[in-house]
């Protein structure tokens, strides 16, 4: 009996630890993608010849945590675009799982809220899955270099989602400035707590 | 009009007394996962904006039904906005009719409390974490479970017969 019992606890190390192997990992150079803005137009990486990186953040428009960090992410896009670094968010939600997430309603809210930066659809998740998003919102920080767009910074935007005005660690923002810098970045992996994506069934 | 108004504040003492959720934080996790005893907590992290979450509490409710005149604990770890607690987490624990410990994240950096509960934790909701220290069982789950998945895991583990 002892025995089988550890050898379900190992099992369910093991079943688990997968989860945590799947993703890029800082260091990593992503793969570039072709996503729908809500504009109608393609975007990839490559069109942005002059950005010395990405602020790609994993969001969407039902889930509370992203509505709470949404003013926050403009706000970021606006301090940092001109630096060279553009907010890309991208809604990874599977719409019949979760209608407010849908194309159409992704355009209704980037206009009515005034997204100054492309809001693009992964209708296949393919680009969260290699990611490694698990939650929205989830971010990731890149740095362009010679050998691709490179992973910097993976996780929260900052240490308190509920009051933006108690923030006392803006993580993305010292990863951001940091890299502007040149300097090394303190700390690159943080966690949130977030909505589950809503992965296709 | 002042008998009256202390009648309304009394009520409304004795209200809000009947209705308090506990405050927990990271220690209460770590207290959690230090305890020897036989008890096999269930502990299911949610919210009552998470749709997924809020689908599957049924089946904790089921658990905490079936399973409490065993050595079984269901714990819900709410993470609703702080300042929904009386506006949205309690009239829902009690329009639901929850039975099962209902208790608050009282935490304002996730990313000081997230790893406490498990290392390969993303932070997405739900998460249902399940211990049984005397059985040295251990099991943490990122997303939904169900009520099968629960039973299964749990039985196991039951010594009251």
């Amino acid at each position: 009996m002892k025995n089988f019992i550890l050898i379900i606890c190992l099992f369910s190390i093991l079943t688990n630890a997968k989860a945590q192997t799947e993703g890029y990992k800082i260091g990593d150079v992503v793969k570039d993608f072709s996503l729908q803005n809500v504009d109608g137009k393609m975007v990839s990486l490559a069109d942005y010849k002059d950005a010395k990186g990405f602020i790609v953040v994993f969001t969407c428009n039902h889930c509370p945590f992203s509505q709470a960090y949404e003013q926050r992410i403009i706000n970021l896009h606006k301090k940092y675009a001109s630096k060279g670094f553009p907010v890309l968010a991208i809604n990874p939600n599977d719409k019949d799982r979760e209608p407010e997430d849908s194309y159409e309603n992704m355009q209704k809210r980037a206009k009515e809220k005034k997204y100054p930066f492309v809001y693009l659809y992964d209708q296949t998740q393919e680009n969260a899955k290699l990611y490694g998003a698990m939650r929205t919102p989830h971010v990731f920080i890149l740095s362009k270099k010679t050998t691709g767009n490179v992973v910097e910074y993976i996780g929260a935007i900052d240490d308190n989602f509920e009051e933006p005005q108690h923030v006392k660690i803006k993580y993305a923002e010292d990863a951001l400035n940091a890299l502007i810098e040149n300097k090394p970045i303190k700390v690159t992996y943080t966690k949130a707590i977030g909505c589950g994506i809503k992965w296709k069934r | 009009m002042k008998k009256l108004t202390v009648i309304l504040v009394l009520f409304l003492c004795y209200n809000l007394h009947a209705q308090q959720i506990k405050f927990v934080d990271g220690s209460w996790i770590e207290k959690i996962k230090a305890k020897t005893t036989d008890t096999i907590y269930v502990i299911n992290f949610w919210a009552t904006w998470c749709k997924p979450c809020v689908e599957e509490l049924p089946d904790f409710e089921k658990l905490n039904k079936e399973f409490s005149q065993k050595n079984v604990k269901v714990i819900l770890v709410s993470n609703d906005f702080k300042k929904q607690i009386n506006t949205r987490l309690i009239p829902f624990v009690k329009k639901n009719n929850i039975k099962s410990e209902v208790v608050f994240m009282n935490e304002t950096n996730p990313n000081n409390w997230i790893e406490k509960a498990d290392k390969i934790w993303s932070g997405a909701l739900p998460a249902t974490m399940i211990i049984c220290h005397s059985k040295h069982f251990y099991h943490f789950n990122e997303g939904e479970t169900t009520y099968k998945e629960l039973v299964k895991l749990i039985e196991p583990l039951i010594t009251i017969k």
